[in-house]
């Protein structure tokens, strides 16, 4: 049974998206200059400067290709302009976000230099956002909506209220035949044993199993003190919670009640399983792993925080949900969401659920985010390890 | 405010201090969050979000909002409780109504 209906936009490839972009994507760092001019030419267009795509090998650029290929073919974006310093990994991308049906050019600096290939790529871009002009909302419902889940500047106040809203909003959603994901490794720890307990079968949570031992050994070999400023961080500390277990605890509150997992994807990994709720490995930094989850196709982020973190993404809108009234008092314009009635006993967590179910509507139908509004459009690869 | 959904304030506040001072997550926690600032020597009032049994202590530490409050007398080397699940250790004796934090716990993990 559906929850609610949403206007969208329907994709080529059958997906649901909320937002229209057409986006200019740097191959690699030496690109970001032509693909900012191309953004800056063009009106209704959006660059996406990032810090890679430079000799990176091995399991850490197929996780490259994977982001970039996966931030095209997310159904927030219309279409693409594809911009690289020479044509062989440009074209590797472009053929890759082909493969969604979505419009997309790509275009090398090599041999042409930067100015003629500025003034190509914005030939395409200038047709590209005009095509996308003409794009209607069509209704969709909510269940076709990819969510994903991650809180940041936690404290106490997470735990108690924002992070069970969303839990509550994933039970409902879930249960509706929707899609949705949630990760953080490494803030699972403490909690891992009862996330373990909501993998659908012994092989999702073998799975699950390995790569938060994968992340944690990684944290071990390289941590260099006892990471008390880094995990919790100075913020949760400040906001009251004590310890990593402390926070992996409220944290975990976002899965739900009921909803168990039903795989455990590779950093910025598409669900193939269909409807339902996945593990994705990602880091704990709030910009790194919303940048996987739209890679992988989440069309809304769902943010829980309690100290209030500001972060935003340029393809992904992030909903922000608090139940700290200091927060609330103080950093008013990053909050889309005020749940600290749960805190004075006057809201349940049912009635917040609903609450934010009502607020992912409107977002989906157009309404800006905070975040949007303020422009946070951070666009933070995961890097797994240094260049070649 | 034209972009957050705010909450009116409510009648529990029109008395000028609500009705719940801390919150409990399960009932075997050790220690409960204030959600109100807290000061030494002030009854305050909690409840169970698992059975919403009421609590009632005297704060002995002023403990800010979200801070933790300890519910009763805690030895060195116990276990800290939250969620009904072990969230870490005492590294400090502490007695009921005190604040718990990084001062008096710490992480069994790294």
């Amino acid at each position: 049974m559906s929850l609610k209906k949403i206007l969208g936009y329907r994709r080529e490839n059958g997906r649901v998206g909320i937002r229209n972009h057409v986006i200019i994507l740097p191959v690699d760092d030496i690109s970001n200059a032509a693909c900012e001019a191309v953004a800056h030419n063009v009106a209704g267009t959006m660059a996406l400067p990032h810090a890679y795509g430079r000799l990176q090998f091995g399991e850490d650029l197929e996780l490259f290709f994977r982001t970039v290929i996966g931030t095209g073919t997310n159904p927030n974006v219309a279409a693409v302009v594809v911009i690289g310093i020479e044509p062989g990994w440009t074209g590797r991308i472009v053929d890759g976000i082909a493969k969604s049906g979505k419009p997309v050019k790509g275009f090398a600096i090599e041999k042409h230099g930067q100015i003629a290939t500025v003034a190509a790529a914005s030939w395409a871009a200038k047709e590209m956002v005009q095509a996308a002009s003409e794009i209607q909302r069509t209704e969709c419902s909510f269940e076709e909506l990819y969510i994903s889940v991650k809180c940041g500047e936690s404290d106490t106040t997470t735990g108690l209220s924002s992070c069970p809203t969303v839990g509550n909003v994933i039970d409902k959603h879930c249960a509706t035949g929707g899609m949705a994901s949630f990760g953080e490794t490494s803030e699972l720890t403490g909690g891992e044993n009862i996330v373990e307990g909501k993998a659908a079968s012994e092989e999702v949570k073998k799975k699950f199993r390995a790569m938060f031992d994968h992340y944690t050994d990684m944290i071990m070999k390289e941590k260099t003190d006892d990471l008390s400023e880094s995990q919790p961080t100075k913020g949760n500390i400040a906001g009251g919670l004590s310890t990593i277990e402390e926070k992996a605890m409220g944290n975990i509150e976002k899965l739900g009640k009921k909803t168990k997992f039903i795989d455990a994807l590779k950093p910025a990994e598409t669900p193939g399983k269909g409807p339902g709720l996945y593990f994705m490995d990602t880091s704990s930094a709030a910009a790194e792993a919303v940048t996987l989850w739209a890679a992988s196709g989440a069309v809304v982020h769902l943010f829980p925080t309690g100290q209030g973190n500001i972060i935003g993404n340029p393809i992904e809108p992030v909903i922000k949900i608090t139940g700290n009234p200091q927060t609330v008092a103080t950093m008013s314009e990053h909050i889309d969401v005020d749940v600290s009635a749960i805190l004075r006993g006057e809201m349940s967590i049912d009635q917040a659920g609903d609450r934010l179910i009502d607020m992912i509507v409107r977002t989906a139908n157009g309404r800006l985010t905070a975040a949007e509004a303020l422009n946070h459009r951070e666009f933070v690869m995961t890097k797994l390890y240094r260049s070649a | 405010m034209q972009t957050a959904e705010h909450t009116k304030s409510s009648a529990s506040s029109l008395s000028g201090r609500p009705a719940i001072h801390f919150l409990i997550h399960d009932d075997a926690d050790n220690v409960a969050v204030a959600v109100v600032d807290l000061q030494a020597g002030e009854q305050a009032h909690g409840v169970s979000l698992e059975s919403n049994k009421p609590t009632d202590l005297e704060v002995k530490m002023n403990i800010p909002l979200g801070h933790k409050i300890a519910l009763h007398d805690i030895a060195q080397g116990d276990t800290l409780t939250k969620y009904g699940v072990d969230c870490g250790k005492f590294v400090a004796a502490v007695k009921k109504g005190e604040h718990v934090h990084v001062h008096n716990v710490k992480t069994k993990r790294w």
